[in-house]
């Protein structure tokens, strides 16, 4: 059958980019000679790779670290080309430059999408295979003989015949000089040697010791701190200020105020806290403020009767749906969610008059320099950004909000100010994953199976804003990504109407974007159907999967290693979920316990995940782990709520996650593979979703069509 | 008046408010910011240090409550066997992720292991709930707390 | 060791603390001559025990007489976060007392939430034999008179414990954020007295 070009949608232009960004296939790529350092001291070809004469290789990382490995997996990279061992690399954050270190696929320099490894595996390994040949070109000559005939080992080049060897550093000056050769050969998988080892992790050890610096310990002589007060009604403005206790509180320095935001600068973080609370502040709460979580959930649910735009379209589905036996239909909402992550947001800025420094942690470095300037009015050249480790990312960090707000607020004060929110403030002003709300519907045969498969989405478009080379009439490319899931329905429709929620109350992205929310969705879609047709939900995926081999592959795997057909005792359950995202493929199988009192604990995870080559095996694993923890924790807790259009929720409080008691049991198995490398930072937490729904359907015959999970709806009356 | 505080063997005189918290204290004046800011209402455990021995959450201690106390904060971890074996293992198993609840989540491990150097995974539980990892690396730090308590119950044993 | 300014800062919540107590919930725990009018001595003796009950039923004290060794938080008795355990002599383990986070006295957060740490020397736990939640008023007092259950305590000790004790008094200065219980410690205190010079009687199980 063929595709169907739907009313507005080039799905082949979808296809295309969504391939590009979930399937690996990265668009040709040049490691930019623009980075090229002019510096005739040191071998510099490019942007990432610099050997000085004293034997230093310093490498520039393109994509952040914020836990996942990335420093590792880079380095793992360029390593293997330089043929020198890790521990020979000095390892520096990239400056904000978006010609030399955007990511090939979105255009702007981005570590997020789990597609920073995928962005990183050829320009890394194309530049420090560049600079081994020009290394091993230079010894040639001096030695006059063939560089096919010399190698590089352990920084050195080596002439295997007569067995001289000179060290890179040795190297340098010649290898300045030559032209930058083209078309470099990249090794063989097979002649790997760090590529596929789970080495060492570079970032680790200074951060069992406290020495490890992430933003909030950015230092620059003479710093300030400042606590700060944004309006708690999304969109409100200031409106008076009474600062005569704040300025009497020993360490308040000055306050600072914004169009919607307050600053106390004081000698240290206590004293600004101490005078922000003693501030009385009036609020213009604006238009907001009435807003409730119950009004946005009417806007969205209205929004499933509206007519949307057709996203994809395979086959004829209202034909389908006409001439079936039997239809399956069903509504899902999801909430509005926060990041949390552990290190609450933060940003350094020192403004002079010529210039501007900012330390900070940040996923989307060069917007960050954008915002910055547009906020001072100032060429973004005059801005200098110190990129640090991030105490977690999760997609909050790939905002530049906050750093836009250090310098509006550093432009008022004499020297460097460190502006640190509040865990309260970091939660009410967060880009919160917003709601969406899904009806599915199913048209079956006679034999239950199933003839077409219809979604229609209603939520936010995140990209249209964020990154708008992935909305493209009217479609945001992310909310509908695995709106299908992988199965092989005969026709298909995915509908999406737009909703962004009320201006001020910001969006972006979380943890597995459009996948945690789609899985959970399909996922649960699977499970109902198999249960419709009387079948294992195992087996009723098995059959809609023969086109997936390498979804199968994992899916088998994993029910084998969670003994998938072993008993268990009543109120415990065990559930399967699989998907096909971010280029890597994935299935879990949960296990859950219910209580009487409705109360869920997840006991075990198995994951099985195929994310092609592996770079580092062991950071896979931890990827996948971390995805699940943080997924669980959405799944049980994850909940932000408004009422008279503030945030309700601001800590750990009545924020939960998952603590240490709370933690399942996960095993985590890597597929051997030698497919171009996937990404592995999301899928875990799009999967667990309905992994555990699906356990505790399977403990409660219960389904959880709105999340979170609500015990109450789960207890034994 | 400025107060003296002891923070990992050498005295400081910081010149703040009694209802300082330790945590500002050693960050902001003293410069030590291995110690980390994480809710400000001893809810996650990213803040503890070690006062007199006893695990406490510094978002939360007074400055004007410590008096003569020794403070000890992640910086001297590694200065004894228990904060050695639990770095190490830390590092073995690869417990961490972006790394930033590590300094709490060793300090309590440290400070569990001190108090019970046999620690059973309830045990594990109990102590370390306290602490918030966003990263997910609970399974290992409860990997790793094993490992380090029985390296350093072999030590002991061949000593 | 306290600066002045810090004296005059505690001062200052201790002072709102108290206008809070006299305004809202000072009239709402009766003293005991309000039970001069029970001519009956063992009904006025169960009235003044009910009476007292207001306290001894509050969440401030509910939430450290818990049925397990997890204390509660809140006026909803939600379970303690983080979760900590009473440990073998109810101040929390050795590896994670109670004063990880309870220090001597309530510490301001100044966060937007919770706005304070309760702190009192020493915090502790009710024993398991004292706990109180989801008993019968009836039930406290019998246990509250039983020296298998009380900590061997005579009626005079128990007396001397209630209006006197540090942490008990804490309950009626919990810190910015929290209810006090009703009345005062002394009220308290005197209605137990009372109470006992009455000859101790309980309300019905």
């Amino acid at each position: 059958m063929r595709d169907q070009e739907s009313n507005s949608v080039s799905r082949r232009a979808f296809l295309a980019s969504a391939a590009a960004v979930g399937g690996g296939l990265l668009i040709g790529f040049r490691v930019p000679v623009a980075g090229a350092s002019q510096d005739t001291s040191a071998l510099a070809p490019n942007a990432f790779v610099r050997v000085d004469r004293d034997g230093r290789i310093k490498v520039t990382l393109p994509y952040v670290e914020m836990g996942q490995g990335a420093y590792t997996a880079q380095a793992q990279l360029l390593a293997e080309e330089l043929e020198v061992d890790i521990e020979q690399l000095t390892l520096e954050h990239a400056p904000p430059n978006e010609a030399l270190y955007s990511h090939p696929v979105f255009g702007d320099q981005i570590t997020g999408g789990s597609a920073g490894l995928r962005g990183a595996w050829e320009p890394l390994r194309i530049a420090g295979a560049t600079t081994r040949v020009l290394l091993i070109n230079a010894a040639a000559r001096r030695w006059r003989v063939n560089p096919k005939t010399c190698i590089a080992e352990r920084g050195e080049v080596v002439h295997a015949r007569s067995g001289r060897r000179l060290k890179y550093s040795e190297l340098v000056d010649a290898a300045a000089r030559l032209p930058a050769p083209e078309n470099v050969p990249l090794k063989s998988p097979a002649d790997f040697k760090l590529v596929g080892k789970s080495v060492k992790r570079v970032d680790t050890p200074d951060k069992v010791n406290g020495r490890a610096k992430f933003g909030i310990d950015a230092a620059p002589a003479g710093v300030k701190f400042a606590a700060v007060a944004a309006c708690p009604v999304f969109g409100g403005k200031l409106g008076s200020l009474d600062d005569s206790a704040a300025k009497a509180v020993r360490g308040v320095r000055q306050i600072v105020r914004l169009e919607d935001t307050v600053a106390v600068v004081a000698d240290h973080t206590w004293a600004a806290r101490k005078g922000l609370a003693a501030l009385k502040i009036k609020w213009n709460e604006g238009a907001s403020a009435r807003i409730d979580t119950k009004q946005l959930m009417a806007e969205l649910d209205a929004g499933l009767d509206q007519e949307g735009v057709v996203a994809v379209a395979k086959g004829d589905v209202s034909a389908a749906e006409a001439g079936a036996a039997s239809s399956y239909e069903a509504v899902f909402r999801l909430p509005m969610l926060a990041h949390l992550a552990m290190e609450p947001i933060n940003c350094t800025a020192h403004v002079r008059k010529d210039g501007c420094e900012i330390w900070v942690g940040c996923q989307r470095l060069a917007l960050a320099r954008r915002m910055a300037a547009e906020a001072l009015g100032m060429p973004a050249e005059k801005i200098t950004i110190h990129n640090h480790l991030l105490g977690g990312g999760f997609g909050r960090r790939l905002e530049a909000d906050y750093v836009a707000q250090a310098v509006r607020i550093a432009r008022h004060v004499d020297g460097p100010v460190k502006v640190i929110w509040s865990r309260e403030e970091d939660v009410q002003h967060d880009y919160f994953r917003y709601h969406n709300h899904s009806r599915v519907r199913v048209a079956l045969d006679a034999q239950q199976a199933p003839v077409s498969f219809s979604h229609k989405l209603v939520g936010p478009a995140v990209m249209a804003r964020w990154l708008p080379v992935f909305f493209k009439d009217g479609v945001d490319f992310d909310i509908i990504s695995v709106a299908a899931g992988a199965y092989s329905w005969p026709n298909v429709r995915v509908e999406y109407v737009r909703r962004d929620p009320p201006t001020g109350l910001n969006f972006g992205n979380w943890r597995g974007v459009g996948a945690s929310r789609n899985a959970f969705i399909v996922e649960s879609v699977i499970d109902d159907l198999a249960r419709r047709a009387g079948s294992d939900p195992l087996a009723y995926r098995r059959k809609l999967l023969a086109g997936s081999p390498r979804l199968l592959a994992v899916l088998d795997k994993a029910v084998e290693l969670a003994n998938w057909e072993s008993p268990l005792p009543p109120g415990r359950g065990r559930g399967v979920a699989v998907l096909d995202d971010f280029g890597s493929y994935v299935a879990q199988v949960a296990e859950v316990t219910v209580g009487r009192n409705g109360r869920v604990r997840v006991d075990r995870v198995v994951c099985v995940v195929d994310c092609g080559l592996a770079v580092n095996p062991d950071i896979v694993k931890a990827q996948m782990e971390g995805g699940i923890i943080y997924g669980v924790s959405a799944a049980l807790y994850g909940k932000i709520t408004v009422a008279n259009g503030r945030i309700q929720q601001g800590n750990f409080d009545d924020c939960p996650v998952v603590r240490m008691q709370d933690a399942p049991r996960i095993d985590v198995h890597v597929i051997p593979s030698g497919e171009a490398p996937g990404g592995v930072g999301e899928p875990g937490t799009a999967v667990v979703f309905p992994a555990v729904t699906n356990a505790i359907f399977a403990a409660t015959g219960k389904r959880v069509f709105e999340l979170p999970i609500d015990a109450t709806q789960l207890r034994i009356s | 008046m400025p107060t003296q505080i002891n923070v990992n063997g050498a005295m400081h005189s910081v010149d703040v408010d009694d209802d300082t918290p330790l945590l500002w204290v050693l960050r902001d004046v003293v410069g030590l910011t291995g110690t980390k800011f994480g809710c400000g209402v001893a809810l996650c455990g990213a803040c503890t240090v070690h006062i007199d021995g006893v695990p406490r959450r510094s978002c939360i201690t007074t400055v004007g409550s410590i008096g003569n106390a020794s403070i000890r904060t992640i910086e001297t971890l590694d200065a004894n066997p228990i904060g050695k074996a639990l770095q190490k293992a830390w590092l073995d198993l690869e417990v961490v992720q972006c790394g930033y609840c590590q300094s709490g989540q060793l300090m309590s491990a440290a400070a569990l292991l001190a108090g019970n150097p046999k620690p059973s995974d309830a045990d594990i539980d109990t102590v370390m709930s306290g602490n918030i990892c966003r990263c997910g690396t609970y399974g290992r730090i409860r990997s790793a707390i094993k490992q380090a308590a029985n390296q350093l119950g072999s030590s002991q044993e061949s000593a | 060791m306290f600066s002045h300014r810090s004296v005059a800062t505690a001062a200052l919540l201790l002072l709102s603390t108290n206008v809070t107590l006299a305004d809202s919930s000072g009239e709402s725990l009766r003293a005991p001559k309000a039970f001069d009018s029970v001519r009956n001595r063992t009904e006025r003796s169960v009235a003044l025990f009910t009476e007292a009950g207001k306290v001894l039923q509050h969440p401030r004290c509910l939430n450290c007489h818990p049925v397990e060794r997890q204390p509660t938080q809140g006026d909803d008795l939600h379970p303690h976060m983080p979760p900590v355990h009473g440990g073998p002599e109810n101040r929390g383990t050795k590896e994670l007392p109670c004063t990880s986070c309870h220090g001597p006295h309530n510490t301001a957060t100044l966060g937007t939430g919770l706005k304070s740490i309760p702190g009192s020397d020493p915090w502790a736990l009710a024993p398991a034999s004292m706990a109180w939640q989801g008993f019968s008023l009836g039930e406290i007092c019998a246990q509250l008179k039983d020296p298998a259950r009380n900590g061997n305590r005579t009626l005079a000790q128990i007396e001397e414990h209630l209006a006197k004790d540090h942490l008990v008094g804490w309950a009626w200065h919990p810190g910015e954020g929290r209810t006090p219980a009703p009345g005062t410690q002394q009220i308290f205190g005197e209605l137990i007295a009372a109470w006992i010079k009455t000859g101790a009687h309980c309300p019905k199980p």
